[in-house]
Formats: structure tokens, sequence, C-alpha cells
């Protein structure tokens, strides 16, 4: 049979790029919750921040185990 | 590609996990990384000794900087996330926080130019030293079998979701915290190096091409490793302040009364 086209590379790429949405859309509610928030109430952002980073870091965390398993799983 | 330029074979292209292991300085026992971590060292106790060798009321530059880290960490974490009782563990983050700073901004240092936190070597000993506080200073406040307790079983609950519960709240308290504690901060380092990686070798693969126009878009590429250095710069910093924050969070449950 004829090769035409071929794509080479690893399919983990793909998976990351598909792990990625869902801590994605988490990091986007995150940031809209506090920028909501310190517009309504800009005297509460002060307060808000350290929870923003907080929820920040831990839906982040899903997004780099995923980054991390597309180099630690072999294919 | 015939015509690449002779810079250009020697680069690592693509970057790869074999990127992360630059050749040791002398003999297996000095490596680069353990160079970086001694010099982190140094540089944290020399300048902390010299800012209050004469401390003064009205501070001189170098005390004012390293008062207001220490006052950004005591008043912005440790009192703002433990209150009161959170004063006393101020050294430690402080600590934690000028030296994960410093380690990751090895990462953009000319010459430097690896983070050891892009190891998971160094960021699992971090995590383990602050995995093993927060258990010791919970099992001391409460004693060990009611730190357990407060740790595993949650107030109110009907019996039977204990089942499922437990082994959540265990995974949850003593495996998940100190892992994404150690993963958050090594994977940013890796990434942020593969980024800058990316850029950098991939705009002298792009010039070393055949075609003009890839040549002439090697800009956009060495651009984009500018503007990615100063993006890496914001990354190490809120790195190390997710790190101790995390760390002060942590400890906050367990000096925590109730669940």
């Amino acid at each position: 049979m004829n090769v035409l086209a071929e794509i080479g590379g690893s399919v983990n790429t793909i998976g990351y790029g598909l792990a990625a949405i869902g801590p994605a859309l988490g990091v986007a509610l995150v940031f809209a919750a506090y920028i909501n928030s310190s517009a309504r109430q800009p005297e509460s952002a002060g307060y808000n921040r350290t929870w923003l980073i907080l929820g920040f870091a831990l839906i982040e965390a899903l997004a780099l185990f995923g980054l991390v398993l597309a180099f630690a799983v072999g294919g | 590609m015939s015509g690449r330029l002779t810079v250009a074979q020697e680069l690592p292209w693509p970057p790869a996990v074999s990127d992360f292991f630059p050749p040791n300085i002398a003999g297996p026992w000095v490596t680069k990384f353990g160079v970086m971590v001694w010099l982190a060292v140094a540089i944290l106790i020399v300048f902390f000794l010299v800012a209050y060798r004469k401390p003064t009321l009205v501070p001189s530059r170098t005390q004012w900087v390293a008062e207001s880290v220490y006052g950004l960490i005591r008043d912005g974490v440790a009192r703002d996330q433990m209150g009161d009782t959170g004063i006393k563990f101020a050294p430690y983050l402080t600590v934690l926080f000028s030296f994960i700073v410093l380690t990751n901004l090895f990462g953009i240092v000319p010459g430097l130019q690896i983070s050891p936190n892009s190891h998971i070597a160094f960021p699992i000993v971090l995590a383990a030293i602050s995995f093993v506080l927060y258990i010791a200073v919970g099992v001391r406040k409460h004693g060990f079998f009611r730190y357990l307790k407060m740790s595993l079983i949650l107030p109110g609950v009907p019996w039977p979701m204990h089942f499922l519960l437990v082994p959540i709240e265990f995974l949850q308290n003593f495996i998940n915290k100190p892992v994404t504690l150690a993963v958050r901060l090594f994977a940013n380092m890796f990434a942020g190096h593969l980024i800058l990686l990316v850029f950098t070798v991939g705009g002298f693969v792009m010039l070393s091409s055949d075609n003009w126009f890839v040549q002439a878009s090697s800009v956009f590429a060495f651009l984009m490793a500018i503007i990615m250095t100063f993006f890496e710069a914001l990354v190490a910093i809120l790195q190390a302040y997710v790190f101790v924050v995390l760390t002060a969070n942590y400890l906050s449950t367990s000096l925590a009364e109730q669940h």
C-alpha cells in the first residue's frame, strides 16, 4: 500500500491537550468568580486573594498531573 | 534538512527529558544541581545575616528587602491562615519561600539556566518537610489518635457514609496533599524549562532552515522566548507563594479544633 502521508510523534500530546480542558475551565471559573466578587465589593479583594491563589493552585495541580503523566507514560 | 547551520546541529530538537540532565561538574558527586542548591543556601544565609547585622529603626535598603519578605509571609500568609498562633511558623515559611523563589529563579539566570526544582527530587524533599511538620504539629496538639480521628472522620454524616468517606479523607490528607505539593512545583518548573527550550532552540532551528520565510519568522520565536522568560519570573514567585500558602493552610488544618 502506498503511504501518502504519515503522522509521527506521541499520542500523549493529544491526551494532554484533552486533559487540560477541565482544569482550564476550572481556572477560568475561579478567576471569573474573583473578578466578579471584587467588582461588586472592592474592599473584599484583599481577603479573597488568598482563596483565589489557593483554589487556582488546587485546580492547576490536575493539569500538571496530566503534563507529568504525558511524559511518564511512554508511548 | 540539508542546509542547517552547524550551530543548530548539536541543539536538542525536539526538547526531551534528557535535556534536564546537564553534565556533571566534577565526578558523579558534584552535579550542577548540587552546586546550585549550595549556592542558594549560601546566598540566603549571607543575605539575611548582612541584612540584620546592624538593624536600624530607619532600615537600609537590604534590611528593607529582608523585612518586607518576612513581613509578607508573616502577615500575608502565616497570620492570615492560622491566626496569631501561626506567627511561630513564620520563620520556617519565610525560609521556605525565599529558598524556593531563589532556586526557581535559577531557571532564568544566564549560565545556570535550569531550576533544581525541575527535578522531582528537590520538591519531594521540600514537600516531605512540610508533610512531617503538619503531621507533627497535629499530633502534638491533639494526640495521635485524636488527630487521626479528626483527619479521617467527618462529623455529622450518617454512619454508612464513613465506609466511603474515611478512605477518601485518608487519601486526601496523607497522600494527595504532599504529592500535589511536590508535583505542582516540579511540573511548573519542568514545563517552564521546556517552554523556554521550545522557543529558543526552535528559533535556532528555524533560522537554519532552507526557506527564507521560515528564517524570517524565527524573529517571533525569539520574541516569544523573551516574553516567556518574564512569564517564568512571574511563575517562579507565584509557585513559591502557592507552596507556602498551601503549607500554611495544611498547618492550620492540623491546628484547627474541628475537622
